[in-house]
């Protein structure tokens, strides 16, 4: 009966059967909760998934649209890059980041965040400011359709992979975790099991011995009277101590 | 998760790929030079070496400004080993389309993971 996976290395005890029992019991409700956990993520995650997927054609399209007002500068104006490149200073688009909760998990979202900003006002002032303009416009479109994607994707990674750690941790519980309490929980009712029946067999033993015992005392009582007649002779025989006096004593 | 803390400042866009992509994303806004006189965004031709895109990826994805990096993806073809290594959340990659380069979904890091998902659940 002795258990054959593994166990927990610990005295057979009762006050360990009651711990153990209470162990099962909490991981058998972490393993629940967990297991609810990977499911709301999962639902969370097919949703994404799909977003994302969806996100990434659009983005194709959107940018094809952006090359071609960007071609359409080139023929008005010129070769601007050079002139752009070097008038960088200070970036007037950016993001911001907010967080979202999916049970425990935060996840970033990105917003667009625009600064007023006077950049490239001279550009194309020659010509083809018109072309720059409808350019800056669709580009500006493009860029933020890349920061819903960009958040759409960073979710995707993180969820990605708190649902791996989750996964983990309840395939962990429900293989590794539940069959050892389970184990150490039988193991420890076979030994006190076996040590119930050793005390019984004691107890059974003592109560044949002594019965053995009195027997072979009466059966001896019974075979010679006379001393029990003796014996009592003896008793009436027995000084009186008080009735005589002692010598004082004296130091 | 220890990046959940350090978003808050990242604010900037980064972008690497060919000329006429980093113009217009210039136009829109999104270029930045630092105190240090770092750029955000690194051009690539034809001569540009693969180390130096190489090293512009590492920079990019170490600065702690930077929330999402952009990157053609006919460049990202050609440093492919570490886009695929990359798997931070922060800076968020994204590989977009060149002019030159229509837009192929099947090699996409983050799209290919998101099919061997739908192909293996």
């Amino acid at each position: 009966m002795a258990s054959t996976g593994a166990r927990e290395n610990i005295f057979a005890t009762r006050m360990a059967l009651t711990n153990t029992k209470l162990r099962l019991k909490g991981a058998q409700t972490g393993h629940s909760l967990l297991a609810k956990k990977r499911d709301a993520l999962t639902t969370r995650f097919r949703a994404i998934l799909r977003k994302v997927d969806e996100a990434k054609r659009k983005m194709g399209r959107v940018m094809q649209l952006a090359s071609l007002s960007m071609a359409e500068v080139t023929y008005a104006t010129g070769d601007i890059a050079y002139l752009v490149q070097e008038q960088v200073k200070e970036a007037s688009f950016r993001v911001k980041a907010r967080q979202e909760n999916v049970s425990g998990v935060v996840l970033p979202a990105f917003e667009v965040e625009r600064v007023q900003g006077s950049d490239f006002n001279l550009t194309g002032l020659g010509r083809g400011g018109q072309q720059i303009l409808k350019s800056k416009a669709v580009y500006a479109q493009a860029i933020t359709t890349l920061v819903e994607l960009a958040s759409l994707q960073t979710a995707f990674t993180i969820l990605d992979e708190v649902i791996r750690a989750t996964n983990r941790r309840v395939n962990a519980i429900e293989h590794v975790v539940i069959p050892r309490l389970e184990n150490t929980i039988k193991y420890i009712m076979s030994e006190l099991d076996e040590m119930d029946r050793e005390e019984f067999f004691r107890l059974k033993k003592v109560q044949g011995k002594k019965k053995r015992d009195t027997a072979a005392k009466e059966e001896l009582a019974s075979q010679s009277p006379h001393d029990e007649i003796s014996q009592r002779e003896l008793g009436e025989s027995e000084v009186d101590l008080l009735s005589s006096k002692d010598n004082d004593i004296i130091f | 998760m220890s990046s959940s803390t350090s978003f808050k400042d990242r604010q900037l866009l980064a972008v690497i790929g060919d000329e006429d992509s980093i113009t217009g994303l210039l136009l829109a806004g999104v270029g930045h030079v630092n105190e240090q006189q770092k750029k955000n965004f690194l051009v690539v031709d034809s001569k540009t070496q693969v180390s130096q895109i190489e090293a512009a990826f590492q920079e990019f994805t170490e600065r702690k400004d930077i929330a999402i990096l952009l990157i053609n993806q006919h460049v990202a073809e050609k440093i492919r080993p570490t886009v695929d290594k990359y798997q931070q959340a922060f800076p968020a990659l994204l590989e977009i389309p060149s002019k030159d380069h229509p837009y192929d979904p099947s090699k996409d890091s983050v799209l290919k993971r998101v099919q061997k998902l739908f192909g293996d659940q």
